[in-house]
């Protein structure tokens, strides 16, 4: 690891403003993303800025909503009582992640930042776009079994790897924001994310020094709530797919599939499919997809991981 | 004579030699040098944590992981590092009564920390029941993991007792049981390579019956 200094910010606007006036300074949060990166020196930060006393730690009602503090571990935020019956595809998604050492530790806003597991870009002699930008991309033509089907680009083939930002998908969150010139924002869950284009090591709409406050949910959808993981293992592996989903009584409802995109990959026209079935659903979602053929299986996969959860809400 | 030391190295430690050589060449060095051409020496902070009920103050490198200075600079070799990636779990001690992987965290993000170790559950003497349940259970075979199961074996049973779902729990807004499956997935987190994983929750089960 490289050495770097440390500080403890004090209020929202001096972790902003501090990040943006060094030169290479990051947050840290949890650290359990950025410190496993920093030991493989993928991430080498100067300067690291602690968030963890910003008092952000709370979940509270806001509107017909709930606001989320940053900070709330992914523990209390899927144990969170208003969660559990409110937007329970939340606390199944957080809950279908990691291990419970990882999620006690792990941060709202981290988890949204958490960076891809593609092998080639943790493996620092392989060229790597998003780690060294234009240094190419081995895992085009490399192995791709668990890389992007949608999204992807000809500089990056990778995924966004999380779980619990495919639930707020569903749900339609915002990221709501502080800039290092103090002022706020509030980010739809949508475009959070961006797709890799010829700028895979850009990965969120973030600025520089941008820090993120709170996690706004809306208000709750009812229905019939849903995340199903496929993976490697029962417990504690990424996902190759999940599928998020919300459906109501008459068979409507809303979908996102995790494992498969740069971002969570949600469409609202294979939305309106969902009375059709999964399907029509999976046909209109990835009608884009460009597959390798390593990873060519994650298309049916998400068609009968869908038709698993849609069986599931008809029963 | 300088010629006859250097012929008399030993094969052992000939491939010894190369193969840190090999090692270093894939990054280590390089990395060494880049903090070497940096001009100011490592960082270093001070720290105020309590350990097993003892207050520390420490003054210590940024870089310091909670692990290396439980085990380094406090002697604690309890805690174990396996993967140094929060892969296997071997690493795991509580903070403020929550477990976690101590090789994810940094000790300087510890200050006003309260952290109990293996060491501090049980002595020989007097152990934890979570302990003794092991040793009936004979809840491991090279015992490297060990010490990170039982913590995560404590807080498990506590995080059911608080009512915290799990993946595998069937109704969120119900009470949550220890019951086998449920063990089972919140250890996830904790890999055994000797596969102890059946006597491990076994011992949980007698602990969790009282
Ligand atoms: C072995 C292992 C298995 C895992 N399995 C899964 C899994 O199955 N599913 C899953 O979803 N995740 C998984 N994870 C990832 C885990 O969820 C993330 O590491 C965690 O959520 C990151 O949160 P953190 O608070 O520790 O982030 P940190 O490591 O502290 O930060 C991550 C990034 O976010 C930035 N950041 C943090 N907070 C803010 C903020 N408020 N504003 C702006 N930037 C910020 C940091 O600068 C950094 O770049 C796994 C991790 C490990 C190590
Ligand atoms: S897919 Fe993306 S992350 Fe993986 S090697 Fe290619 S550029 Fe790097």
């Amino acid at each position: 690891m490289r050495s770097f200094t440390y500080e403890r910010a004090a209020t929202p606007a001096d972790a902003a403003r501090a990040v943006a006036s060094h030169p290479n300074a990051k947050f840290i949060a949890g650290g359990t993303n950025l410190l496993d990166l920093m030991k493989l020196e993928i991430e080498t930060p100067a300067h690291l800025i602690d968030v963890g006393q910003l008092g952000l730690d709370r979940i509270e009602k806001a509107g017909d909503g709930i606001r989320i503090g940053t900070l709330v571990s992914n523990t209390a935020l899927s144990a969170h009582e208003r969660v559990r019956e409110d937007y329970p595809v939340l606390t199944r998604a957080i809950q279908a992640g990691a291990s419970g050492q990882l999620r006690n530790k792990a941060t709202t806003g981290g988890n949204l930042l958490q960076r891809t597991r593609c092998i080639y870009f943790y493996d620092t002699n392989m060229p790597c776009n998003k780690r060294a930008p234009g240094s190419g991309c081995a895992a085009i033509g490399g192995i791709s079994r668990q890389l992007g089907v949608i999204g992807t680009s000809d500089a990056c083939i990778a995924t966004y790897p999380g779980d619990m930002a495919v639930a707020m998908r569903v749900l339609d969150a915002a990221v709501e924001t502080i800039r290092p010139d103090g002022t706020m924002r509030s980010i739809p869950i949508a475009d959070f994310h961006r797709l890799w284009g010829d700028t895979p090591h850009i990965e969120t709409v973030l600025e520089p020094g941008e820090l993120i406050t709170h996690v706004y949910l809306p208000k709750p959808l009812g229905g019939k709530q849903f995340y199903a993981k496929v993976r490697d293992r029962r417990s504690y592996a990424f996902a190759l797919v999940s599928v998020a989903a919300v459906i109501q009584p008459d068979g409507t409802g809303w979908v996102a599939f995790g494992g498969v995109a740069p971002k969570p990959w949600r469409v609202p026209e294979a939305d309106a499919m969902l009375p059709h079935g999964a399907k029509a659903v999976v046909d209109r979602a990835f009608a884009d997809a460009r597959p390798t053929e390593d990873n060519a299986f994650k298309i049916p996969l998400a068609r009968r991981t869908l038709a698993g959860v849609l069986a599931d809400a008809k029963a | 004579m300088q010629d006859k030391g250097i012929f008399n190295l030993s094969r052992r430690g000939m491939l010894a030699g190369s193969a840190a050589s090999v090692a270093v060449s894939q990054g280590t060095i390089a990395s060494a040098q880049a903090s070497q051409a940096s001009s100011s020496p490592p960082a270093r902070m001070a720290v105020n944590l309590t350990v097993n009920g003892k207050p520390h103050r420490l003054e210590l490198d940024t870089r310091m992981t909670l692990l290396d200075t439980l085990r380094e600079h406090l002697q604690l070799t309890g805690s174990k590092k396996g993967c140094d990636h929060g892969q296997c779990g071997a690493c795991t001690v509580m903070v403020n009564g929550e477990r976690v992987n101590s090789c994810l965290s940094l000790a300087v993000m510890h200050e006003g920390d309260e952290v109990t170790t293996i060491e501090g559950l049980g002595s020989p003497d007097d152990l934890h029941p979570m302990q003794a349940a092991f040793v009936k259970h004979d809840g491991y075979q090279c015992g490297y993991c060990t010490p990170g199961q039982i913590c995560s074996a404590v807080a498990t049973l506590e995080e059911i007792r608080k009512g915290i779902p799990s993946h595998v729990t069937e109704i969120l807004t119900g009470r949550m049981r220890p019951t086998n499956m449920e063990m089972r997935e919140r250890m996830s987190g904790n890999i055994c390579r000797c596969g102890a994983y059946s006597n491990i929750v076994d011992a949980m089960t007698d602990v969790a019956r009282g």
